[in-house]
């Protein structure tokens, strides 16, 4: 099913929940909702499930403006973060409800639950009470439940977040298995940025109830449009500088205090234009410590004083302080950076984003 | 509850902790036991009060002043129709009460929690207002509203003054304000999410509050319930004031009219008739007890 957002917009006497939300999702996609908390991701959401009425715009799917239809009406299935399964029920009952509320025959209802239940692996736990389950299972009965009515329209409101770090994983892939393989269009709201690139075919970043992008995974990473999806997408996150941009013997270099960078010219040209200072945006991996393999180059060489060495296992994440700025850059183990070294850093500048201060809108993507 | 799991101690338990544990139950018992003689005492007070001509103390007189003197005359009034009339008089208070209030209750405390309409704020704290006035002060408005109630043509008889149905509307009316806050807190407490997968899972907003509100709040429900019965069966001010005769009295007003100032009272009747007033409270007491442990225990117990 197509879904249409078009200016869609909540507010609650002065709050404002969701601003002005414009975007189409083709049949069969998983967009992921990405933001940070109380931007309006399970405000959107609640909208496109018709509990929430729009203080403006509207909702389309498949070309037709639901926004008068009922939530049962809509041919959609929601799987919520607190599971908000029911209690009282046994786990057939949870998952039979939409079906028995449907008046369907017995022999069908049964039929159709044992089908959901035997593809989330949960068969054996039909006639246990929600409280005797785990959370991963309760989790699956969630998801059970809302597969079952075979949804046009899948809601995820950040599923995974009450589970532990190793059942996620599983659980993510579970989930982008099943979606694909039923084609089902879904929505998934998350505030984990892994999960949303992982996952995703298209990421609707927001702020404030601001889209502020929407775009499929690498071009928000590689090509962001704003400072804010610079800052949000990508983990470590990426570092910011306020800079000149000066051209000098037909290079264009970026500087300030013991910054001194050559940056590409086709970079550099669309941020001449703006006086003054600009923003400097280099992400923790673009960098590479200078030794004997990977040997200097003049103008694109960072120096500084290691402040912090945080061991991530494969890399050691290592804050360093570059004449009293503070940048931070994933560096292999094997190099052993200890707190204290002065260390000397090669720049891939051919990866650097240039942002304009006033607007934050980025001076290389329009 | 029926089994209880206890976590494994740390530390196996040695002689000293047993011993100590063990003294430690003992002071509970013996301050538990110490604590119910008087209660005890004044049970059995009433019961022999109530097979004796006359009592002492503890001690049964007979008209000779020795002991002895037993006798089932003051249960006569077991045979006596008037009796079964107020009992039945006054479960048809409480059942009516419990049924009105439960129903009334859930169905304003679900809305009050859950829905938005003009003058909701208002009517919360006019409820919580009403609640602070005694039925005394309401009693002369109130006769009027039954009075008033009684002209109504053909059900007029059953809910006005001098009737059951009257006394039950009265009551339940005094006891909705504590019932529908009451109730209002449990919802309060119940997470959206569950109503709005209900709500995409098909379910209308009844059924949502029939189907699966309700069984959320069933302990609170269950606790409100038992006041009310409660409440209902040992209501006196209002029957008492709202009813004349005894075709209409219950239990309490029953009782209260063998105290008569003109003739010497019989106190070991009135003892008899309210030990049997009592039989029913103590019936439902045993068959709920472990419920009631429940709920005070702190709700539901998740399975
Ligand atoms: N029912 C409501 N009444 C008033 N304000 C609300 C209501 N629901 C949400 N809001 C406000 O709208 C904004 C967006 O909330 P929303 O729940 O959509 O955030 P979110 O992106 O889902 O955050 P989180 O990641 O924490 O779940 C917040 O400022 C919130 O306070
Ligand atoms: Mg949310």
């Amino acid at each position: 099913m197509r879904v249409e957002l078009e200016n869609l917009s909540k507010s609650w006497d002065g709050v404002v929940g969701a601003d002005n939300i414009t975007l189409d999702i083709a049949d069969g996609e998983l967009v992921a909702f990405l933001g940070p908390s109380g931007c309006g991701k399970t405000t959107t959401l609640l909208m496109v499930a018709g509990i929430y009425k729009p203080t403006g715009g509207t909702i389309s799917f498949d070309g037709q403006i639901v926004n008068a239809v009922a939530p049962k009406d809509r041919g959609i299935g929601m799987v919520f973060q607190s599971y908000a399964l029911y209690p009282h029920m046994t786990v057939f009952g949870n998952i039979s409800y939409p079906l028995r509320l449907q008046k369907l025959e017995k022999d069908e209802i049964r039929q159709r639950v044992q089908q959901v239940v035997d593809m989330m692996g949960i068969g054996d736990l039909l006639d246990r009470k929600i409280a005797q389950l785990s959370g991963g299972q309760q989790q699956r009965v969630s998801l059970g439940r809302a597969l079952v009515k075979e949804p046009q329209l899948l809601l995820f409101d950040e599923p995974l977040s009450n589970l532990d770090a190793r059942l996620r994983l599983t659980m993510r892939g579970e989930i982008k298995r099943l979606q694909k393989d039923l084609g089902i269009t879904s929505i998934y709201v998350t505030h984990d940025q892994i999960e949303a690139m992982t996952m995703a075919d298209r990421i609707a970043v927001m702020s404030k109830g601001v889209l502020q992008a929407y775009d499929v995974p690498e071009a928000l990473y590689d090509r962001p449009k704003t400072l804010f999806v610079a800052g949000f997408v990508g983990n470590p996150p990426m570092n910011f500088f306020d800079v000149e941009i000066v051209q000098a013997d037909g290079d264009f270099r970026a500087k300030s205090g013991g910054i001194d960078l050559v940056i590409p010219s086709d970079r550099a040209e669309k941020a001449a234009a703006v006086k003054g200072k600009v923003v400097m945006g280099l992400r923790p991996e673009d960098v590479d410590l200078v030794d004997d393999t990977s040997p200097a180059t003049e103008g694109l060489t960072l120096t500084g004083e290691t402040t912090v060495v945080e061991p991530l296992g494969r890399e050691d994440l290592v804050q360093v302080s570059i004449d009293g700025v503070e940048m931070r850059v994933l560096v292999d183990k094997t190099k052993g950076v200890r707190v204290g070294d002065n260390i000397e850093l090669a720049v891939n500048t051919t990866k650097i984003q240039l942002f304009d201060p006033e607007t934050e809108q980025s001076l290389l993507w329009a | 509850m029926t089994t209880t799991e206890i976590a494994p101690s740390l530390h196996p338990a040695g002689p000293l902790t047993e011993a100590r544990e063990k003294m430690g139950r003992r002071f509970a018992y013996g301050f538990l036991i110490l604590s119910i003689v008087p209660i005890l005492i004044g049970y059995a007070w009433l019961i022999i009060a109530t097979l004796s001509i006359r009592t002492e103390g503890l001690l049964p007189r007979n008209a000779e002043g020795g002991i002895g003197g037993f006798t089932l005359r003051n249960w006569d009034f077991i045979t006596d129709s008037a009796i079964w009339n107020a009992m039945l008089n006054s479960l048809l208070i409480a059942v009516a009460m419990v049924i009105g209030v439960g129903v009334a209750s859930t169905a304003g405390g679900y809305a009050l929690s859950r829905m938005k309409f003009a003058g909701r704020k208002g009517f919360l704290s006019m409820t919580l207002v009403l609640h602070a006035f005694k039925a005394e002060m309401l009693l002369i408005a109130i006769f009027f509203v039954l009075r008033w109630l009684g002209d109504i043509p053909l059900i007029g008889d059953y809910i006005g003054f001098n009737s059951v149905g009257g006394v039950a509307l009265v009551m339940i009316a005094l006891e909705l304000p504590l019932g529908i806050w009451l109730m209002k807190g449990f919802f309060d407490n119940l997470p959206w999410d569950m109503e709005r997968a209900a709500l995409i899972d098909g379910a209308s907003r009844f059924r949502v509050w029939w189907q699966i509100m309700l069984p959320q709040v069933r302990p609170g429900l269950a606790a409100l319930s038992l006041f009310t019965f409660i409440a209902g069966w040992n209501a006196y001010l209002v029957p008492f004031t709202f009813t004349v005769g005894t075709k209409v009295a219950n239990m309490p007003v029953f009782l209260s009219q063998l105290i008569s100032d003109t003739a010497p009272t019989n106190w070991n009747q009135v003892a008899a008739v309210g030990l049997f007033q009592m039989v029913p409270l103590i019936i439902f007491f045993i068959f709920t007890q472990e419920l009631l442990l429940n709920i005070y225990a702190g709700g539901s117990k998740g399975t």
